[in-house]
């Protein structure tokens, strides 16, 4: 079956506003679901799963939060790290306060915490812009990590002042802890993940999304049709926070286990933040792209090396990835500045004229 | 010169009193007063720098007068923000193109129907149901606009990639997708070849004709000003020099003298 458009009137407008309205589209989302929901779970092996697809989703969570708040409305922030361990924290309290609370349950509204918190420190984006706005949302993340370590209530007066995740269950099966399985673990994130990329995914293509891209593109002309430009600013940081949030209560409760603060530092801002430009500025399947890229690279590094005999230092490994992401993330600024997911539409703009190139 | 509609009598909809604005030592407009009436092509002319577009974001409340008094049906505000006077019906097109370069030529004019969506937020996160019924209702509108404009080959392009003189045209048509009751237009010909000025013209004489909006037009080629407009402003540096039909402006001869550029 070709890739194509011909032949596939839309007989409605709500056909054509689907947003997957050519059917081989909609064929390859399907196949793509059932491959993670069947395929990988039950083909990969325990490693694949706990450590290249769990942490893989996370990280795309995490970047469709940062792509919402500075891929589409343009406002450039660097307290991602924060805003996750916000969810993370809030996460915590919940599970010990409510142990009878579902999990998941938990997990979902943990990053309202986070979405509160993160419009707050949105409030300066209502008279700064671009770069005085990312010093402004680093500042939020340094006061965020130092609320992290300084405040023993956050971990419940734990001595270690890290978060120590407890056993939790769905269905009598476990989810959290020791015992949870990488296969139960991967199932409920995917599925968490799927969920909230078609909430996201919703909102973005009718009107909220379109005052988010109306703001980032022409702030004047966005008032003028009658947008208000505090209130869009402020929800496309609530709606970003809450998904980073989410992102950093998986985190912590379904792959590491535990956390020290420092898990929510700078670092993780900046690592989002690379997903996101390498993936794509405003589009969510870009950001799936940039975390397997940022994520997978150094994992495929380490292990294609260690495949070809090459026995080289981790430490070497490490700074080989790290020279590798940096170079490739210059190079699309350069060369593809709409990252990997602008590679893919013209791919598919390509197949769909396939072979006629005009 | 176009006949007189007869709408073109029709009552007061926007008065502008002794208004006047200076930016530090420049002044933008001084003691400036003109009206608009219900259902007329209002021109505005007058030399580069003349105060015009200064004007224009004064209707529109992107500046507040430092003196003076803006009446618009009926009310009269002393500060009016940019979203107020969109909520109450003025749209506008601006002299450097300001779209959303990001979006489609569809998105950007959909964009301009935000105030006339009330779906909450919680129904956007489905995108079914009310949300989507609304979402398609105004697609409807927006596809007789985009008929309207005959832009309908480029509704899913980009704006960025869109030559000059259609990205002009998708600005008419997000701002008509306001259904404005006074739209204002700063310079909509500007750079344009004579074919594409003339569809331009035609579209705002039909859309004055067909839905009585009102509008405020800045142009300078003159030939389109006393084709298209009921009656014509004449500034220069700020002042108000002139006021009338394009038959009595054309004939004034402060407007020879600053048109031909007497020194005062
Ligand atoms: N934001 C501003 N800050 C400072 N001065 C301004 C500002 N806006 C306009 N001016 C000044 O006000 C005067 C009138 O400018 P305006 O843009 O209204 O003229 P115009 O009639 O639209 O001219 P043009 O035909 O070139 O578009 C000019 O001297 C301009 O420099
Ligand atoms: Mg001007």
């Amino acid at each position: 079956m070709l890739y194509r458009e011909a032949g596939q009137f839309k007989e409605s407008y709500a056909a054509d506003m689907a947003i997957f309205p050519i059917r081989q589209d909609r064929i390859g989302l399907a196949i793509i679901l059932v491959a993670a929901f069947v395929g990988v779970p039950l083909a990969a092996s325990d490693f694949v799963l706990a450590v290249v697809m769990v942490p893989l989703l996370i990280f795309a969570l995490a970047a469709i939060g940062l792509n919402i708040l500075t891929g589409y409305t343009g406002l450039l922030s660097l307290g991602t790290g924060g805003f996750m361990g916000v969810g993370a924290f809030a996460c915590y309290k919940l599970t010990t306060a409510f142990p009878d609370l579902n999990i998941v349950v938990c997990i979902l509204t943990s990053g309202v915490v986070a979405s509160a918190v993160g419009a707050v420190f949105g409030l300066p984006s209502l008279r700064i812009k671009g770069f005085y706005l990312a010093v402004a949302t680093l500042s939020a993340q340094f006061f965020l990590d130092w609320c992290f370590v300084r405040i023993p209530w956050l971990v419940n007066h734990n001595v270690s002042g890290a978060i120590e995740v407890p056993i939790r269950t769905l269905f009598g099966v476990a989810v959290t802890g020791p015992n949870a399985s990488p296969q139960v673990r991967y199932l409920v994130i995917l599925a968490i993940v799927t969920f909230l990329t078609w909430i996201a995914s919703n909102l973005l293509h009718g009107r909220v999304g379109r005052s988010f891209m109306a703001v980032r593109d022409m702030d004047i002309a966005a008032e003028l049709i009658g947008i208000k430009l505090y209130q869009t600013k402020l929800l496309a940081f609530a709606v970003s926070s809450y998904y980073c949030g989410v992102a950093g209560a998986l985190m912590v409760f379904l792959w590491y286990g535990s956390a020290e603060p420092a898990v929510f530092g700078i670092d993780q801002s900046f690592l989002i933040l690379f997903m996101v430009i390498i993936g794509c500025l405003g589009s969510l399947v870009g950001s799936f792209f940039g975390a397997a890229l940022i994520y997978g690279l150094p994992i495929a590094l380490r292990n294609g090396l260690g495949a070809l005999g090459l026995q080289i230092p981790a430490a070497t490994v490490e700074h080989l990835t790290l020279m590798t992401v940096g170079g490739l993330i210059v190079l699309f600024l350069i060369i593809e500045p709409h990252g990997l997911a602008r590679l893919w539409q013209i791919g598919k703009q390509k197949l769909r004229v396939w072979p006629f190139p005009y | 010169m176009r006949a007189p509609s007869e709408t073109a009598a029709g009552e007061t909809l926007l008065a502008v009193e002794a208004v006047s604005l200076s930016f530090g030592g420049v002044k933008a407009l001084t003691d400036v007063s003109f009206d608009i009436r219900r259902g007329e092509i209002r021109a505005i002319i007058g030399p580069n720098g003349a105060g015009k577009t200064s004007m224009l974001n004064v209707v529109n409340g992107f500046y507040h007068p430092n003196t003076g008094r803006i009446t618009f049906k009926g009310t009269t505000r002393p500060k009016m923000r940019p979203h107020e006077a969109a909520r109450g019906g003025i749209a506008r097109t601006f002299q450097n193109v300001a779209l959303f370069r990001g979006m489609t030529a569809l998105d950007n004019i959909m964009a301009g129907r935000t105030l006339k969506m009330h779906r909450g937020f919680f129904w956007q996160l489905l995108r079914h149901g009310p949300a989507m019924a609304e979402e398609v209702e105004h697609r409807r509108k927006v596809e007789d606009i985009i008929d309207f404009l005959e832009i309908a080959h480029i509704r899913k392009v980009p704006v960025g990639r869109l030559p000059y003189g259609l990205q002009k045209r998708v600005e008419l048509g997000r701002a008509l997708a306001m259904e404005p009751e006074l739209l204002l237009l700063d310079e909509p010909m500007a750079g344009m070849n004579l074919e594409e000025k003339e569809d331009m013209s035609r579209f705002i004489v039909d859309l004055n004709d067909q839905f009585g909006t009102s509008i405020a037009l800045i142009e300078h080629d003159m030939g389109v000003v006393m084709d298209l407009s009921d009656r014509v402003v004449v500034l220069e540096y700020g002042h108000k020099i002139a006021d009338g039909t394009p038959d009595e402006v054309k004939g004034d001869q402060k407007v020879i003298d600053a048109y031909l550029g007497v020194a005062h």
